[in-house]
């Protein structure tokens, strides 16, 4: 338990404030995040609402995302870092960050579009909407929980796995974490282990509360079913409240 | 607008054979019923109509009008489409459901909801469900709100895909007797699938009885399939085979009433049909 507070005695220690200090490495540790989470979506969204949207390559991606998930991260980064060198080291854990995050966004993506009932889609087309109208008015808005379920998931991986950009010495808040583990200074460790676990909350909230509001109006269930009587409710939420 | 079949061939890339040769007139201004069990192909015709399915050899065609000339977007927005089960978006109000067509066409959104909301009174839809989401409408409205958004783009054709399947019996025969009225002032081609005998007869000018494959059993009107089934088939699946439709009159406290083969009352004989003998004995098609 002393551990336990010393660690907290660290974190809240005022030499934390300065250069080097929790909010430096807190914003470095989100700024990678970021990064390499924009870099994922940017690839893995469109590839999902691809395979989603057409069928195709449906077993090729599944298969990807089961392997890239069975990666293991440490290896990766180091792999990476030994391929391309260790002048373009941000390079390199940014890749490996973004290559972790892909098979989650990727999933969101076509699982979103798969799990939208065939019929729908089908009267969509056959009332005259382009493959584009379909895609953007019908699977997209429909499919949205579920991809921002699976960004939930690829986010932290990201936020997780960025600890390890500390050893090889890109900062964040691994780099507290194994200065920690060098120096025996157990309470420091600890302590940047709290900030991630703590960060990695924050974003689950984020991304929890995200989930909840893209869930298309007509199609929120609360308890099973919808209002159907009450002709006061002009939406499902304004009835639910009650 | 008329539609025709001229020797229409369909098959799936996995070697079964939906249709295998169909040549079919729909006249314009009238329903056809294309009637049929499960796997007879009668689905895979009708989409035909609108390209969403193309044949695999012959042409459908409308007005003279070859469809697979024509890009199937915009043959789709001028065909109207009704499904089983109604398939409206379930992430938009009613009336912008019913005003997805006149959108995608460019009608501005007042003018569109204004439309949604005539065509709201038309299928007999109380204006105060416009802002529900189909979830939050029964069955049988949802179904009202499927033959609305059909109509919104003021197609000449429509086409129904067993559009009163998943509905109650009830809630089926108004839905039924709301399409004939709908039929009488809208003057639409309607091709309508369904494997129920029944609704065949009641709404079809014309009924085309499918096998399996698409292969036509009988083609005519309700009472010229009754009177004369063209195969064992067609008078096994009609009833008449069974005695199902031969009615027969009774007299009853003085009443005439015509009963089933079973003896089951299907209904009393009108006073003109007493005065025109022999019409009693035509079956229960004497309107």
């Amino acid at each position: 338990m002393s551990v336990f507070l010393e660690a907290l005695a660290w974190l809240f220690s005022p030499e934390r404030l300065g250069a080097g200090g929790i909010p430096q490495r807190i914003g470095e540790h989100l700024w990678f995040t970021l990064i390499a989470f924009a870099l994922a979506s940017a690839i893995a969204v469109p590839l999902g609402y691809l395979v989603g949207h057409t069928g195709r390559g449906r077993e090729v991606a599944v298969a990807v995302a089961g392997a890239a998930r069975a990666l293991p991260s440490f290896g990766l980064i180091l792999l990476l870092v030994m391929l391309v060198g260790v002048l373009q080291i941000g390079a390199a854990v940014t890749a490996a960050l973004v290559i972790l995050a892909i098979p989650s966004i990727l999933a969101g993506a076509y699982a979103g579009i798969e799990a939208i009932d065939r019929r729908t889609i089908d009267a969509a087309r056959a009332v005259g909407m382009t493959e584009w109208q379909v895609l953007t008015r019908v699977e997209i808005p429909l499919g949205l929980p579920l991809l921002l379920s699976g960004m939930r998931n690829g986010v932290l991986q990201i936020v997780a796995t960025a600890t390890l950009a500390g050893y090889v010495g890109l900062g964040g808040l691994g780099d507290d974490i194994l200065q920690g583990i060098a120096l025996r200074n157990y309470p420091q460790t600890l302590g940047g282990a709290l900030l991630v676990v703590a960060l990695a909350l924050v974003l689950d909230g984020v991304f929890a509360v995200l989930e909840r509001v893209a869930v298309p109006h007509g199609v929120r269930k609360r308890g099973g079913a919808l209002p159907r009587s009450s002709s006061a409710s002009r939406t499902p939420a304004a009835s639910a409240a009650n | 607008m008329s539609i025709e079949f001229r020797g229409v061939r369909k098959a799936f890339p996995d070697g079964t054979v939906a249709v295998e040769d169909f040549s079919l007139v729909i006249p314009s201004r009238t329903t056809t019923v294309l009637l049929g069990s499960s796997g007879c192909g009668k689905t895979t015709l009708l989409r035909m109509v609108n390209r969403m399915v193309d044949p695999s050899a012959g042409t459908v065609l409308i007005d003279d009008e070859d469809v697979a000339a024509v890009d199937p977007v915009a043959l789709r927005r001028r065909i109207g489409y009704v499904m089983q089960n109604s398939g409206l978006l379930p992430h938009r109000r009613v009336a912008d459901n019913i005003a997805t067509v006149p959108r995608l066409n460019g009608v501005a959104k007042d003018a569109a909801r204004e439309r949604a909301l005539q065509l709201m009174d038309t299928v007999g839809l109380d204006r105060s469900l416009a802002d529900r989401y189909p979830a939050q409408l029964s069955g049988g409205q949802q179904q009202r709100v499927g033959v609305a958004r059909a109509l919104a783009a003021e197609p000449n054709i429509l086409l129904m895909d067993e559009p009163f399947g998943a509905v109650d019996p009830i809630v089926r025969a108004e839905l039924q007797q709301e399409l004939i009225r709908l039929r009488r002032e809208l003057e639409k081609t309607v091709v309508f699938v369904t494997h129920d005998v029944d609704e065949a007869f009641l709404l079809g000018d014309q009924v085309v009885l499918l096998q399996r494959g698409g292969r036509i059993a009988q083609a005519g009107t309700p009472a010229e399939i009754l009177a004369n089934p063209a195969s064992d088939f067609v008078a096994d699946f009609v009833g008449a085979g069974r005695g199902r439709r031969s009615l027969r009159v009774e007299e009853i406290d003085g009443v005439l009433v015509v009963v089933d083969a079973d003896g089951r009352p299907a209904g009393v004989l009108a006073d003109e049909a007493r005065t025109a003998p022999g019409s009693a004995t035509r079956g229960n098609r004497a309107q």
